[in-house]
């Protein structure tokens, strides 16, 4: 089992990690650097509860490695600063239990960025990836709107 | 004025939760913690011939490899599974091997190295099959299994157990009645996708502590049940239990741990981590239990119910575990909620070589209430009736007598009459069910009735303990786990409104570690308010008496004549003589140094009254305390060519009681509703010939994603339960429960057929049109 040191931008953070080069990102930013907030929820690209911000992207980090994201600027949970968006989550009661939030978060996060007009159709292209087993996704909807119709885009992070 | 019971609260995890600080489970590890991972049976009924493991144990990093044994067996009712498969195995997924090595990758590279020989076994493929002579036995030994007293295998057959319901005569009923329809129902078995796959971690101390952190909805379940099966005292287990991510009733089974215990063991008490993958979780673990029904109604021409007679044959897989009390369950609430005189209903457990099954949100009501609605708009039919009016006419009244022949008020089954005409308004009702939108499309509307009670044990008890911060701000500690529905903000509502202080002084451990919080039997059922809810305000009452004594001394008068509230303990009459909480609630020192009293501490606990046992010839008994009702409705869009449709709209019209979180109550319901109808229009195992569950992962299980929501409209009736604290009724899985039924109703007055097999998905419901495969 080789292991490479690679050194990954997240959060703002230079951080050096030994990786083997099929480490999936996922991997990486929760069992070596402690970021717990992308979760597991099916290693397969179908749920979107990993998704991080890979330059301004939304990105299943369960389907990226490790290696692919050196040079890139990762943002989790952990380091997003979309105010808005978190505050809007809890007053819209937009999670239950709160294992999918961090991938809505971080897909809403960078819809928000990219269109900040998007209408229904755009919300849905990007939200559908992502599966909420508490809500009603109702709520999920009434959060991401509300942040777009006050035109708060984030933070400018990128 | 009101505190805080009613107000829409903000959720008291919510700023862990959207920062990603909140812990799961799984997002436990350390460098010194192994790493399971299963070998899983490829059959569904075989028997095991060799497993061999000398590739596997050459593989670097393997600390240790467990295969079953035939002791100990476990089951909740019947001990009939052995946590790793011993001799056979019963169904597809069945763990037969478990690797213990250093990493995750090496303990999976020497499971594929695992040779497992099989010879296959002829497979029992449903419940029906099951019953037929002759069938295939998927425990040979029933018979001699341990057992509680009151569940009822019989021997030599597939049958875990059946729950009988016999009131009034029915000779006489169906004499009385005009009109007779008879059908059968059907749906496989499913899954709970809970976002957070189970997973569990244990570790054996040198003093024989056994030490789990576990994603579970029953903790205390764990403890009770690793000293029964391996003979372990209870203060050495303990079980901890974060946040979880979802449950859904999967998370009640206790399977994980019994496996990472025994994995444990072989390596010598080191910490190990077993997580399941998807698709583990979806077969490996229990599952959503599957139902073939049969449904024989009588009616008088103007649409009194006079007869039922019901058979529920549930598909519980291979083990009984939950499946015999789900079966129980429905059986006592078998006719939905309608006042029927003469009543027969056999409820079955039945094996299958099917995954096994555990408690799936609403217990057995989303199942039971999608045949009977059915059958109730099959009736309205033949009568030529109002579905709606159907309902109205036999709706359950105060006063009345459920199938266990339990008397009825208007505390414990509230006003259903009352949410079937508020749903009639809310769906503009008399427009007509089908409404032409043009040559292709029509729109359409169908509706059902719930009730729930709580098949739990009749001892189930829960316990609060409140202990005081120096500044007179509290904290609360319930055994309830947060898997999501929002009970512990609920809890410190109720705090707040019973001291009459700010809900922001107010915190919730939300973290459970059996060894300091007392026991809240299992976080299910929904019934941590009532339960959590009055052991909470007994506790409260601790605390009063306690702040009471300790002021009464210091402002020189009786007890009786204080009052707590606005963080002071003051006298009734005249509030201007007070003491702050703050000040004695860590005891009082006086100016010249003496001090009484000592940190408030509050304890309560409550156990739910009065339940019995069911008769097991009759039925009679009181199975739960109050009953929750509603009226639902699916409005679609439904394309006549090619029978696809979209679900326009979803109603519920819920007595809830009094709702003490409006949003957080809401939540419940929208989530609850789109479970039921993710359910009814697409979720379903599929299993071949052989047994086989052929969609174990999410992209072919179809959940519903973000934009298959419809609008829901929800709205509730409160008719206060006595019982509870502030009067709310249990409301977190009733949501789901009538969902099912109403789809299937709409689909079917607009398709003109009797769509009486879920899942419906267009092809399903073509299927059924062309006659080809018959559903
Ligand atoms: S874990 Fe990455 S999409 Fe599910
Ligand atoms: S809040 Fe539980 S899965 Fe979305």
């Amino acid at each position: 089992m080789n292991k490479s040191e690679i050194t990954l931008n997240v959060n703002s953070e230079e951080r050096s990690v030994y990786v083997r080069h099929s480490d999936t990102l996922l991997y990486v930013l929760r069992e070596e650097l402690g970021l717990t907030g992308a979760k597991p929820g099916c290693l397969n690209g179908d749920c979107g509860a990993c998704t991080v911000d890979v330059d301004g992207q939304a990105m299943k980090s369960c389907l990226m490695l490790a290696i692919e994201a050196v040079g890139k600027k990762i943002t989790t949970v952990e380091g997003l600063q979309n105010i808005p968006l978190k505050t809007a989550f809890i007053k819209k009661f937009a999670f239950q239990c709160g294992y999918c939030t961090p991938g809505f978060l971080m897909n809403s996060n960078s819809l928000i960025n990219n269109y900040p007009q998007a209408d229904d159709i755009q919300i849905k292209d990007c939200l559908e990836s992502n599966i909420c087993r508490c809500t009603g996704y109702k709520e999920i909807e009434e959060a991401v709107k509300s942040v777009l119709a006050d035109g708060s885009t984030g933070n400018g992070n990128y | 004025m009101s505190w805080s019971i009613g107000h829409s609260v903000y959720r008291k995890d919510g700023l862990e939760k959207v920062t990603g600080r909140a812990k799961y489970t799984g997002d436990h590890s350390s460098k010194d913690m192994l790493h399971i991972k299963m070998v899983v049976s490829s059959y569904a009924h075989a028997k095991i011939k060799a497993i061999n493991t000398t590739k596997a144990l050459k593989v670097s990093g393997v600390r240790g490899i467990v295969l079953g044994q035939p002791f100990p067996l476990t089951g909740e009712e019947i001990k009939d599974r052995p946590p790793i498969a011993y001799d056979k195995v019963r169904y597809h997924g069945e763990p037969v091997a478990v690797v213990v090595a250093d990493t995750a990758l090496q303990a999976q590279k020497a499971a594929e190295l695992i040779e497992v020989t099989y010879e296959p076994l002829p497979v029992v493929n449903s419940p029906k099959n099951a019953l037929l002579p002759g069938a295939p036995l998927v425990h040979e030994n029933l018979a001699v299994y341990e057992r509680i007293e009151h569940v009822y295998p019989e021997a030599n057959t597939n049958i875990a157990d059946r729950i009988k319901i016999r009131k009034g005569c029915m000779n006489e009923g169906w004499k009385a009645s005009h009109e007779m329809v008879e059908a059968s129902f059907s749906f496989s078995q499913s899954d709970h996708m809970a976002m957070e796959t189970r997973c569990v971690i244990a570790e054996i101390h040198p003093d024989g502590c056994v030490v789990f952190t576990s994603a579970t909805q029953s903790p205390y379940m764990i403890k009770h049940l690793m000293s029964d099966y391996f003979n372990l005292e209870d203060g050495k287990i303990i079980v901890k239990t974060p946040l979880v991510g979802g449950a859904f009733g999967g998370k009640v089974a206790v399977q994980l741990e019994l496996i990472a215990y025994m994995a444990s063991l072989a390596v010598g008490g080191r910490p190990v981590k077993l997580v399941n993958t998807r698709e583990e979780d979806m077969i490996t673990s229990p599952v959503h239990i599957g139902l073939d029904a049969t449904i024989k109604l009588g009616a008088t021409k103007d649409g009194q119910l006079t007869a039922a007679e019901i058979l529920y044959m549930f598909d519980t897989g291979a083990y009984s575990d939950k499946g015999a009390t789900i079966s129980r369950a429905a059986a006592v609430t078998s006719t939905g909620p309608y006042h029927i005189d003469n009543v027969w209903c056999d409820s079955l457990c039945v094996y299958t070589n099917h995954p096994y099954v555990t408690a799936y949100r609403g217990f057995g009501h989303s199942e039971l209430s999608f045949a009977f609605e059915r059958a109730m708009d099959m009736l309205a039919k033949k009568l030529d009736m109002n579905p709606l009016e159907l309902r109205m006419k036999n709706a359950i009244l105060p006063g009345q007598t459920t199938p266990t022949q339990i008397r009825l008020n208007e505390s414990t089954v509230g006003n259903l009459p009352n949410c079937i005409e508020t749903l009639k308004q809310q769906m503009n009702w008399n427009e007509g069910q089908v409404i032409p939108i043009n040559d292709r499309k029509v729109r359409a509307k169908g509706i059902s009735c719930i009730w729930k009670t709580s098949t739990i044990d009749s001892d189930a008890s829960s316990g609060v303990i409140l202990v005081f911060n120096r500044d007179g701000s509290v904290n609360i500690e319930s055994g309830v786990v947060e898997i999501g529905m929002g009970t512990k903000t609920v809890l410190a509502q109720m705090l707040a409104e019973k001291l009459k202080m700010d809900v922001n002084k107010i915190f919730v451990k939300m973290e459970i570690d059996t060894q300091s919080i007392p026991e809240h039997w299992k976080t299910v059922a929904s019934r941590g308010t009532l339960m959590a809810g009055r052991a909470l305000l007994k506790a409260a009452d601790d605390a009063i008496v306690q702040m009471k004594d300790i002021a009464s001394r210091v402002l020189m008068c009786s007890p009786d004549e204080l009052e707590v509230g606005n963080e002071r303990v003051y006298v009734r009459d005249e509030p201007d003589i007070y003491i702050k909480v703050k000040d004695i609630c860590y005891g009082y020192k006086y100016p010249h140094g003496y001090a009484i009293g000592g940190q408030v501490i509050g304890r309560g606990q409550y156990m739910l009254r009065h339940l019995t046992h069911i008769d097991p010839k009759t039925g009679v008994g009181r199975p739960g305390p109050e009953y929750t009702v509603a009226a639902q409705g699916a409005e679609i869009e439904f394309d006549t060519r090619d029978y696809t449709y979209k679900i326009l709209k979803a109603y519920s019209v819920i007595d809830a009681g009094i709702v003490l979180n409006r949003k957080l109550a809401k939540g419940q319901v929208m989530g609850a509703m789109e479970m039921g109808l993710n359910f009814g229009s697409s979720e379903t195992f599929v299993f071949s010939e052989q047994g086989e569950v052929l969609n174990s992962r999410l992209r072919t299980y179809t959940p519903f994603r973000y934009g298959d929501h419809p609008e829901y409209v929800v709205s509730f009736i409160e008719t206060p339960y006595i019982e509870s604290a502030y009067g709310a009724r249990g409301l977190g899985e009733h949501g789901l429960i009538g969902m099912p039924a109403a789809l299937a109703n709409a689909l079917s007055v607009a398709s003109g057929m009797e769509l009486n097999r879920l899942p419906l998905t267009p092809e399903a419901i073509w299927r059924k049109k062309i006659g080809v495969n018959e559903y």
